[in-house]
């Protein structure tokens, strides 16, 4: 995986295999703290905790065998390569929330990539999901942190059931996107 | 084929009505889909910018009966980025889509009604 913005679009997709109805994505770029925070947050059916394991170690044996890829493995090793680390914090019956925190400036620290992409496709490719986009920019001299919030139910609830991949909808979610994200980064 | 600037939620609302009016679309009658399969191996493999290649065309060409979504892991590894494209009722299989082939498969399957046999996983 070339881009955390790739990872965040696996982590996402785990979300949905874990039934998930709302999913919760937040993108933290603070270069006044040097630290990248991405995290996935969601309402699935959740994992016990030799679950877990099973998903952060792909050699952790268990008795059960489940079919886990190796996408958490992999961006955990690549967070540890960069003074960060991975959490993962589930319930069965509630959910789970991945985070992943590198050191922003780390030179090994693979690029955040088109964040704008991976919402997009997640928005309109899943339209059963609720979708909440989070993107802080904290700038690295002068000036506040710049939040950019999207959140697709507005749009689900004007389009009532019409669908998401009509021209003008696709043009609409990859405008408000893509500027949003290029206005907090100003 | 150029659409106004949606910068708004009412905007949004008036292209669903004028849509409807037209009888442009509707959920259950959309003449192609378009499932991208988004596992890990897919996501590797670049099918986030096979997926947006697909929506990109849809927005240059203003197609309004077209679906597109993404699913899970499909389960052909080494195959990936696999497109599945469901045509008036049939299902085609596609391998290695990169957003050329995805264009390819746009332009000759999707509109031209012929499919683009060098990306065909057979069944």
């Amino acid at each position: 995986m070339k881009e955390i913005s790739l990872h965040l679009l696996d982590l996402a997709e785990n979300s949905v295999s874990a039934h998930a109805k709302a999913v919760r994505i937040d993108v933290n770029e603070d270069f006044r703290g040097d630290r990248l925070t991405v995290s996935v947050a969601d309402d699935g059916v959740g994992m016990d905790d030799e679950m877990v394991k099973q998903v952060v170690d792909p050699f952790y044996t268990s008795r059960t065998t489940r079919k886990v890829g190796l996408g958490i493995p992999l961006l955990k090793s690549s967070a540890e390569a960069c003074n960060g680390g991975l959490e993962i914090i589930s319930k069965p019956g509630t959910g789970t929330r991945v985070e992943a925190l590198f050191k922003h400036s780390h030179i090994d620290r693979m690029p955040l990539g088109d964040i704008a992409s991976t919402f997009l496709t997640l928005t309109i490719g899943h339209p059963e999901i609720h979708w909440i986009f989070t993107y802080r920019y904290n700038p690295p001299f002068k000036g506040s942190p710049r939040v950019f919030e999207f959140d697709d139910q507005p749009i689900k609830d004007t389009l009532d059931g019409f669908p998401l991949t009509h021209p003008g909808v696709i043009a609409y979610v990859r405008t408000t996107l893509e500027e949003g994200i290029a206005e907090a980064r100003k | 084929m150029n659409m106004p600037t949606i910068k708004s939620l009412e905007d949004l609302k008036r292209i669903r009505e004028e849509a409807l009016q037209k009888r442009d679309i509707k959920t259950a009658e959309a003449r192609a889909q378009i499932v991208v399969a988004m596992g890990t191996p897919g996501i590797a493999a670049g099918a986030r910018d096979t997926l947006k290649e697909f929506l990109t065309i849809i927005e240059e060409r203003n197609l309004t009966d077209i679906l597109v979504r993404q699913t899970g892991n499909m389960g052909l590894d080494s195959l990936e980025p696999v497109v599945q494209v469901i045509l008036d009722g049939v299902t085609t299989t596609y391998g290695r889509v990169t957003p050329f082939a995805a264009r390819q498969i746009m332009e000759k399957h999707i509109l031209g009604g012929a499919v683009v046999t060098e990306y065909v996983i057979p069944a």
